[in-house]
């Protein structure tokens, strides 16, 4: 039963459609993971063990022919996006207790695909923080060590991946919140070219920058997830009509054989941990051995990016967060019967938002207001202009770029937390990514000192094949020198 | 707070009033001087671009994405009010308004 | 003490800004698929995404474009090549995300005129307004005040929202500064509002009924000393609900900030409201600290870049002008102008045209809907439009006149009646019994006994002296219940007496 766990979705997908096993087997193992893990990573918010279980006894009545190759495999869901009926909180007190009338459309299309929710993931509050220490309901643990964050915003659902908790996860990327993640935790996780997966029911952080995204164990799993969940949407002006690439083929094949792979130079030196940078140089070799030319690009006006993305996110968070006022839905303080509407939603405001969000909206709300518009918002989107013509410099020259993910592995919790801006530097190699609206993906390049290092492959928009033709090339050296994926290296828990 | 500092304590209890979250004073204090350092930081974009460079809103030049008039089923009443913190005959209550309708 | 409106219009010089808003007609509201069916129960036409939930998203009505669109063409406006919505960020409980999606720097139409013209001392005059811009937006929810007098906000206890209207496509048409109108404001506000109702209407965008709130009207006056060359500090009043309260609350606006001018005061940048009991305003919110709406480029929606082919086919296939219609009915008719222009000013163009498409006589269409039922208007305070008669009613009463079935008098009895809600023209004769007396046999019987009856007043008649006819004709009408021809009974009854 154990080994279930340990098992990827493909197998797990194949196994099922073959009816070597059940679909609720596989849940329960996972759920029976949850419920002995979960109290020290504390990855879940909402563990819905009824739902998950009865969407389990469905998928195995309709199994059969012509299923998706993820039927019945269960999967952890970012706290972010709306499952009918089932609590949402985005990691807030404002939200805590709402459960949403409608289905996002990733739920809908994780549904009609047969995949299991098994509940939903812990998040910095609103997708705002880079470690899950936003969370208001407390941080999640690294389970490579549970004194570490996991990274964040997504940190919950890479958690429960390298916790063996689930086989798949999504998450949401707006600067990094999947990447980053993925890096620190020995997992894969990609964020889809802007517009590549449907906004409908994600609540927004930044409109412009926010992108959901498959996570998994392998690149495999993820090209078979984000088969699932990428695709146009009439309910998203912003989805891509387009067919989606073809990820999955694109992962099986895997060859870079002639391909360009571009290392830009401006994400690397100082900063950048001796093990990180390490680590990224012997991908680079390995990616060189298979037959990659390795050419350095400059892209000078990544220097900008850290700034444009910090007026350029809060700007739009604020406006985004406006609509949490104690009217409608969520959280109410102070209705006492002696105050106005207005003094119930300042007090409201005040007692549900955390002190990120409290940062990050009057941060926003001052960048757009007149007389400041022009020097901050203004200016920001401008550099956004000019981040995407370097990128597209670049791509004149190559097929795809890399980076480390992050420059460094995972801090201790509480190591940054009253540091706002070195907090932000986490993000530095993941946000340029975001302000041009190209595609990215994170996967395992090894340990250092123990801990998890990510190596970060970013292709042109719409170009979403290539993240999975050069990292399943990549992976697939890696896992044979691991002997499988990095996470099976994971120290054993200790449970609290 | 430094006298060479980008924004002023009132003017963070300004916007944060614009903004409908209302601080303690220790919070304005303390969140006066992190606003401010972050401010430092990204003042950075400034340089950055002429007024040459177009402003960008968008990562896709998409234009015209619209959809026909056509009636999609809406929620029931019980759905829209469904975590309404307080309601009254199919309505939203909600306290005493100050303000007047714009 | 109060200047009067010519003192006024001596030493001062008016400047107006007119903001209209009108509500679409379109099926669906402007961002997502609810009905937008007026009347429905509460909350019953609502979405995640007009109610703003979280995660959801709005997609824009392509109808509501195209008649944004043709209301820009109607108005002569540039329609911008890519136009952009923009979030407008305030807090009010009416708004769900707290953010309306409207236009800000780049609204999709610009820079339009309309031509109206009003009576004058010197005669008909043309006044051109510019359109500074036409843009969309969406309109807010519908708040009931519980608790307090007269469901008013000042005072209530709390509120309670319905959000059916919320997200319903609203098009702002907003003038640039219009001066130069003199004494003539009022009616020139006026005029423009009806003139541009009427275009609106032809477009068939909106049902255009100001009573409603689908058509509604902001008018933003100031005062300057004439000569001055500056312009005064304006004032915005709202809630003025029909034409007659545009006309109203100008001059009343004027009229207050010249009294203030006069005192040596100043004159607050203010939003005031409208009150039609007093036809004065009242202070609403000071204006004085301008909202930081914090404008930014709507980012969950695509420009709007219409096609330059598209464009010009909807140019091609505006209706025709309201003025072009009026000027070619007026050929028709063979109307002299100020005639015409009282039947404009009186909202009876269209109601004569259809009459007359039913068959009625121009000339008798016209003296119904001009006289008699504009009469019967006014006593009630309500519009021509919405009087509770039909061309359809009235070319029917023309045809029974014609027809010698109804005298004038009879005539008029009717179109109260119908007025009143008795039912159409037929039901009413029928009803009430109304019928000329035509039976010339029954007539003369009549006459017979009044002369008989009063054989001084008729021998007076026979003399020469005619006006005492009069009573002889009074006893006949009493005597047939009104529903003879007096002309007729006249004629006959000077026959009789030697005086035909």
């Amino acid at each position: 039963m154990s080994d279930l766990i340990k098992k990827s979705a493909a197998e797990l997908g194949s196994l099922i459609s073959q009816g070597q096993v059940s679909s609720r087997e596989v849940t329960q193992a996972h759920l029976d993971q949850i419920a002995a893990t979960d109290p020290t990573i504390n990855a879940f918010l909402f563990i819905d063990n009824e739902g998950a279980l009865a969407q389990a006894d469905l998928a195995d009545r309709t199994k059969g022919e012509g299923k998706s190759p993820l039927h019945g495999v269960p999967l952890a869901l970012k706290d972010v996006l709306t499952q009918k009926g089932v609590p949402t909180t985005c990691g807030s007190k404002i939200l805590e207790g709402w459960r949403p009338p409608y289905d996002s459309t990733v739920v809908t299309r994780l549904k009609d695909s047969g995949v299991i929710i098994l509940g939903k993931t812990n998040m910095d509050e609103f997708a705002m923080g880079s470690s899950t220490e936003n969370s208001a309901f407390g941080p999640t643990r690294n389970p490579w060590d549970t004194e570490r964050i996991p990274g964040g915003s997504g940190g919950g659902s890479a958690a429960a991946l390298a916790a063996f908790q689930a086989p798949l996860a999504i998450g949401t990327d707006t600067g990094g919140s999947i990447r980053q993640p993925a890096a620190v935790t020995g997992t894969v996780g990609v964020k889809p070219t802007y517009g590549g997966v449907s906004r409908y029911g994600l609540v927004a952080f930044s409109s412009s920058l926010d992108q959901a995204g498959p996570c998994a164990r392998t690149v495999l799993d993820t090209a078979l997830l984000h088969q699932v969940i990428a695709g146009y949407d009439p309910k998203d002006a912003t989805s891509i009509n387009a067919a989606v690439p073809d990820v999955v083929a694109a992962a099986q094949r895997s060859d870079v054989k002639g391909m360009k792979i571009g290392v830009v130079k401006e994400l690397s030196g100082d900063g950048y941990e001796k093990g990180v940078a390490d680590r990224f140089a012997e991908s680079l070799a390995i990616l060189e051995s298979q037959g990659a030319e390795i050419i350095e690009v400059s892209c000078p006006n990544f220097k900008y990016a850290l700034g444009a993305y910090y007026l350029i996110a809060p700007s739009e968070a604020s406006s985004n967060l406006a609509r949490f006022d104690a009217m409608r839905y969520g959280l109410r303080v102070g209705d006492d019967g002696s105050r106005s509407a207005e003094e119930v939603m300042s007090l409201t405001r005040a007692a549900g938002f955390g002190a990120e969000v409290k940062r990050r909206i009057i941060l926003g709300t001052y960048a757009l207001s007149a007389g400041y518009y022009e020097a901050f918002y203004g200016s920001a989107q401008k550099v956004r202009t000019l981040i995407t013509r370097d990128f597209a410099a670049a791509y004149q020259k190559v097929d795809v770029l890399v980076s480390p993910t992050t420059p460094t592995v995972a801090f201790k919790i509480g190591a940054k937390s009253d540091d706002p801006v070195s907090m932000y530097l986490s993000d530095v190699a993941t946000i340029p990514v975001n302000l041009a609206g190209v595609a990215s993906m994170s996967l395992p390049a090894g340990l250092s000192e123990g801990l998890p290092v990510g190596f970060q492959i970013i292709a042109p928009a719409m170009k979403d094949d290539r993240l999975y033709q050069v990292g399943g090339a990549l992976e697939r050296e890696l896992h044979r020198q691991w002997n499988g994926p990095l996470t099976h290296q994971i120290p054993e828990l200790q449970v609290r | 707070m430094a006298s060479n500092s980008r924004i002023s304590r009132e003017e963070v209890a300004r916007i944060a009033a614009l903004a409908r979250i209302s601080l303690g004073e220790q919070e304005l204090n303390h969140l006066a001087g992190q606003i401010d350092g972050i401010l430092d930081a990204v003042a950075v974009v400034q340089e950055a671009a002429g007024a040459a460079v177009p402003a960008m809103s968008h990562p896709l030049e998409i234009t015209n994405v619209t959809r026909p008039d056509v009636i999609l089923p809406s929620l029931t009443p019980d759905q829209a009010l469904s975590g309404a913190p307080a309601s009254e005959d199919s309505r939203f209550r909600v306290p005493q308004i100050l303000g007047e309708e714009a | 003490m109060a200047l009067s409106y010519e003192e006024v219009v001596a030493k001062y010089e008016p400047s107006l800004g007119l903001e209209v808003h009108v509500e679409l007609n379109t099926e669906t509201k402007m961002f997502c698929g609810c009905a937008t069916t007026f009347g429905a129960a509460p909350n019953t036409q609502t979405c995640p995404v007009c109610l703003g939930m979280p995660g959801a998203l709005p997609f824009v009505n392509e109808k509501a474009i195209e008649s944004t669109i043709r209301i820009g063409l109607a108005l002569n406006c540039a329609i911008t090549p890519i136009s952009r919505f923009a979030r407008k960020n305030y807090f009010y409980p009416d708004m769900p995300k707290n953010f309306q999606i409207s236009q800000y720097d780049e609204p999709i139409c610009t820079n339009g005129y309309l031509d109206v013209d009003v009576e004058t001392d010197e005669g008909l005059q043309t006044f051109r307004i510019e359109i500074e811009r036409v843009h969309m937006e969406e309109d807010t929810g519908k708040s009931l005040h519980v608790g307090g007098a007269t469901g008013r906000i000042h005072g209530a206890e709390y509120s309670l929202l319905d959000y059916n209207r919320a997200g319903i496509p609203l098009v702002e048409i907003v003038t640039k500064v219009v001066s130069g109108t003199g004494k003539y404001a009022p009616e020139v506000a006026k005029a423009y509002v009806k003139e541009l109702r009427d275009i609106l209407r032809a477009l068939g965008v909106s049902d255009v009924k100001m009573e409603q709130g689908s058509l509604r009207c902001d008018a933003n006056v100031s005062l300057a000393p004439i000569g001055s060359g500056k312009l005064g500090t304006r004032s915005e009043t709202k809630n003025v609900n029909s034409l007659r309260s545009v006309e109203r609350a100008v001059r009343g606006e004027m009229i207050r900030h010249a009294g203030l001018l006069e005192k040596g005061e100043r004159v607050i940048q203010e939003t005031r409201h409208f009150q039609e009991d007093s036809g004065t305003t009242r202070s609403g919110r000071s204006k004085e600290q301008a909202e930081d709406y914090r404008y930014f480029p709507e980012p969950d929606l695509t420009p709007v870049a219409p096609d330059a082919g598209w464009i010009e086919k909807l140019r091609s296939q505006l209706p025709e002008k309201p003025s072009m219609r009026r000027a070619r009915l007026q050929t028709l008719w063979q109307v002299p102008d100020k005639e015409m222009a009282a039947m404009v000013n009186a909202g009876a163009v269209d109601l004569v045209e259809e009459t007359v498409a039913l068959g009625a006589d121009p000339t008798k269409a016209r003296g119904w809907w001009l006289g008699e039922i504009s009469r019967l208007a006014n006593e009630a305070e309500v519009e021509l439009i919405n009087i509770n008669i039909s061309p359809k009613d009235v070319a029917r009463i023309v045809e029974l006149i014609t027809a010698g079935e109804l005298t004038d008098k009879l005539a008029r009895q009717v179109v109260a009646a119908v007025i009143a809600g008795e039912g159409d023209p037929d039901t009413v004769i029928s009803t009430k019994g109304i019928k000329v007396v035509s039976d010339e046999s029954a007539l003369i019987a009549a006459i017979e006994r009044a002369i008989a009856e009063q054989p001084e007043t008729a021998d007076k008649v026979r003399n020469g002296h005619l006006p005492a006819a009069g009573a002889l004709i009074g006893a006949v009408m009493k005597e047939t219940k009104g529903q003879a021809d007096a002309a007729r009974v006249r004629e006959l009854l000077l026959g009789l007496l030697g005086q035909a």
